[in-house]
C-alpha cells in the first residue's frame, strides 16, 4: 500500500512541479534512497555499518560511465556490468570480514573507501583525476531520451519503487527473518541453525549493488562525474540518512535519504558549514530516537494502540 | 644522494610521522580498553591540540606554556564529548556507539571551521636551529623532538597504568567492569579519565607535528584514520601494538611513496588496513578479543 501511495505521489510530483531545479532535487533524493534503503537492511537487519558505502556509489557511477564514453557500450550493457563488479568487490570485502565477530566491516569498508577515493582523483588515465569524466550519455528507453529532469524522474521514482518492494520482501522473506533473529542473538540465532555469516554477507553484497545502480542513474543523469561526491563525508550522510530515517523499516532509508538531501541542498550556500549541522543532526537522533524516525512513528502507533486496549469495559458493555 | 642515505632518509621521515600514527593508535586503544568503543573523533583531538598551540604561541604565550594548556583544554574537551555524547548511550548498540562518535568528530571539525576557518596555519618548531646531517640523512631538529616526546610519553603511560592508583584501576576497569566495580572503583570516573588521557595524547601528536606539517581544521581526518590503521595492524587493545603498529605503518607508508607512488601515498596506509584485516585480523601483537565495537 505504500508503495502505491509513493508512485501515486511521484506521478504528481511529476507532473504538477514546474520547477526544474526541485524535480532535480527529487531525482537526487531518489538516486540517495536507492542507496540508503540498501544501507538499511545491512545496518537494521544484518547489524553492520559500512562506512564506505560512497566508495561502491562511485564504483557503479565510473564503471558506467568509462564503459558507455571510452568504451562506447550501451548504458543498459553497462548496467548489469556496473552492479557485477561493486557486488564481487564487495563480495572479497566482506568474505574475510563479516565471519569474524565485531565490527571489522565497519573498519574494512572504511579503508576501502579511502583507496577508492583516491584511486579515482590519481588514476588520471581512466578516471580523469579531478576533472573527472564528461559527456556520458543519457539513458533512453523505446527510444525516448531521458534528458530532462521530469522525464528522468519518472524511472528514478520507478527504480524506488522497485527496490522498496523488493527489500520490503527480503525484510519478511526467510533471510529476514532470521537476520533479525541475527541481531537479537548470535548465538541463539547459529544454534537455530542460521547460517550468520552467509545471511550478512548476502546483504551485505546487496546493498552494494543497489550502490552501483544508485552510481549508474548518477552518471546518467548528471553525465558528469567527478571523485567528490563519492567522498568519505558522503559515506557518512548516507549513515546519517539510515540513522535518521531508522534502519528498523526500510522506509527509513528513503525518509532519511529525503531528509538529508533537502538539508543538504538547503545549506548548499554556507559552503562546509552544512557538516556542523550532519553532525549535530545525527547526536541528537542517535540520543534521543535511537531508532530513527520510522522507530518513533512506530512507538507512536503502539502506544497509541495500548491506551485503547487498557480501557476496560465496564460491565454494562460487556453485557 | 647514495642508494643508501635515500633508504635512511625515508626511513627516518616514516619514523617521523610513524611516531604521530604511534600516539594516535595509543588514543584509540585506550578508549577502546576502558568502553569498547571505536573513538572515531580521536583524530580530531589531535587537530584541536595544534590549532589551539596555534592560537596560544601566536598571542605570544611561551612554547612549554601553550602546550600544557593547549594539552589540558583539549582533555577537557575530550571530557565533554565523553559526558555529551557518549554516557547518554552507553550500553546502546555498537552500531549506535560508532555512528555517534562520527557525530562528535563532524561537530568537533566544524566548530574548528568556525572558530580557525580553512587556512593552513604554520607553527614555528620548538626549537631555532638548521638540520643535523646523518648518513646523509637530513634530521630536522623537531623530528628530535617528536621522537624524544613520543618516548617519554610512551614511558610516562606505563609508569602510569603500572604503577599509579588511577592508573591500576583503570587497568583493572578495562580488564573486568563489574569485578572492578565491585572493589569500589568508580567505573564512570575511569571511562572520563580515559576519554581526557586519550584526548591529551591526541593533542601532544597534534602540537609536536604541526611545526612540520602544519595546522588546519580539517587535518584531523587523515591523521586520525591513519593512527586508527596502525591501532588495527598493531592489534587492538594493545599498546606495544599501537607503537608498533604506528612506527612500521610510518615506514611502509614513507617507503612506498618513496619508491612506488607519492600521489597513492595516503593510500597505503589503507591498503596495510585492509591486508592486516584478510590475513591477521587479530594484528601483530593482538588477543582476539575483539567483540563489539
Amino acid at each position: 500500500m505504500g508503495i502505491v501511495a509513493l508512485l501515486i505521489a511521484s506521478g504528481l510530483v511529476a507532473l504538477l512541479v514546474k520547477n526544474a531545479y526541485y524535480i532535480s532535487i527529487f531525482n537526487f533524493i531518489a538516486i540517495h534512497s536507492l542507496i540508503a534503503i540498501g544501507l538499511c537492511l545491512l545496518m537494521g537487519y544484518a547489524g553492520q555499518i559500512s562506512l564506505g558505502h560512497a566508495a561502491f556509489y562511485g564504483l557503479g557511477a565510473y564503471t558506467t560511465a568509462i564503459l558507455t564514453t571510452k568504451l562506447g557500450w550501451s548504458p543498459w550493457l553497462a548496467l548489469p556490468a556496473a552492479i557485477l563488479l561493486t557486488c564481487v568487490i564487495a563480495y572479497m570485502i566482506g568474505r574475510p570480514t563479516l565471519h569474524l565477530r565485531g565490527h571489522y566491516l565497519a573498519m574494512a569498508t572504511l579503508g576501502f573507501g579511502m583507496i577508492v577515493y583516491i584511486v579515482m582523483k590519481e588514476w588520471l588515465s581512466l578516471t580523469g583525476g579531478n576533472s573527472g569524466l564528461s559527456s556520458i550519455p543519457a539513458l533512453s528507453i523505446a527510444g525516448i531520451a531521458l534528458d530532462t529532469d521530469r522525464r528522468f524522474f519518472c524511472l528514478a521514482s520507478l527504480a524506488v519503487a522497485g527496490t522498496l518492494l523488493f527489500s520490503a520482501n527480503i525484510a519478511d522473506s526467510r533471510a529476514g527473518r532470521a537476520l533479525r533473529a541475527v541481531h537479537g542473538s548470535e548465538v541463539a540465532a547459529a544454534t537455530s541453525g542460521v547460517d550468520i555469516a552467509g545471511y550478512k554477507l548476502k546483504v551485505f553484497v546487496l546493498s552494494a549493488g543497489f550502490a552501483a545502480a544508485a552510481g549508474f542513474l548518477y552518471s546518467h543523469y548528471v553525465k558528469f562525474i567527478s571523485p567528490q561526491p563519492f567522498d568519505f563525508k558522503f559515506s557518512i550522510e548516507l549513515v546519517v540518512m539510515v540513522v535518521l530515517g531508522g534502519a528498523g523499516s526500510v522506509w527509513g532509508g528513503l525518509i532519511g535519504a529525503g531528509l538529508v538531501t533537502v538539508l543538504g541542498e538547503a545549506l548548499r550556500n554556507f559552503g562546509n558549514y552544512d557538516i556542523i549541522a550532519f553532525g549535530a543532526i545525527l547526536m541528537l537522533v542517535i540520543i534521543f530516537l535511537p531508532n530513527g524516525l520510522t522507530g518513533w512513528m512506530q512507538h507512536f502507533r503502539y502506544l497509541r494502540r495500548s491506551r485503547r486496549l487498557a480501557v476496560t469495559p465496564s460491565i454494562e458493555e460487556l453485557k | 644522494m647514495s642508494q643508501f642515505s635515500q633508504v635512511f632518509q625515508f626511513i627516518i621521515s616514516g619514523l617521523i610521522s610513524g611516531s604521530i600514527y604511534a600516539i594516535v593508535a595509543l588514543g584509540f586503544t585506550i578508549i577502546y580498553n576502558a568502553t569498547g568503543i571505536i573513538n572515531f573523533a580521536q583524530g580530531e583531538f589531535v587537530m584541536l591540540g595544534a590549532m589551539m598551540m596555534v592560537t596560544l604561541t601566536a598571542v605570544s604565550l611561551p612554547v612549554p606554556i601553550a602546550f600544557i594548556v593547549a594539552v589540558l583544554a583539549t582533555a577537557l574537551i575530550g571530557c565533554l564529548v565523553e559526558r555529551l555524547a557518549i554516557r547518554p548511550v552507553r550500553g546502546g548498540s555498537p552500531v549506535a556507539l560508532v555512528t555517534i562518535t562520527v557525530g562528535a568528530s563532524i561537530v568537533l571539525r566544524g566548530a574548528a571551521l568556525l572558530v580557525w576557518g580553512t587556512d593552513y596555519q604554520p607553527l614555528a618548531p620548538f626549537t631555532d636551529r638548521p638540520p643535523f646531517f646523518i648518513g646523509g640523512a637530513v634530521l630536522l631538529p623537531q623530528g628530535l623532538w617528536i621522537f624524544a616526546i613520543t618516548m617519554l610519553l610512551v614511558i610516562l603511560l606505563k609508569a602510569f597504568y603500572h604503577y599509579s592508583l588511577p592508573g591500576k584501576a583503570m587497568r583493572a576497569t578495562a580488564a573486568n567492569r563489574q569485578a572492578a566495580q565491585l572493589v569500589g572503583i568508580n567505573v564512570d570516573r575511569m571511562v572520563l579519565g580515559s576519554f581526557a588521557l586519550s584526548a591529551g595524547l591526541g593533542a601532544v601528536a597534534g602540537i609536536i607535528i604541526a611545526p612540520i606539517n602544519g595546522a588546519a581544521y580539517d587535518m584531523g581526518m587523515m591523521l586520525g584514520l591513519k593512527g586508527f590503521s596502525a591501532a588495527i595492524l598493531g592489534g587492538l587493545g594493545s599498546s606495544a601494538g599501537g607503537i608498533l603498529g604506528g612506527l612500521s605503518l610510518g615506514v611502509v607508508e614513507s617507503l612506498g611513496a618513496g619508491y612506488i607512488s607519492s600521489a597513492y601515498k595516503d593510500a597505503i596506509a589503507f591498503v596495510v588496513l585492509l591486508l592486516i584485516l584478510f590475513i591477521k585480523p587479530a594484528g601483530l601483537l593482538g588477543r582476539q578479543k575483539n567483540e563489539g565495537l
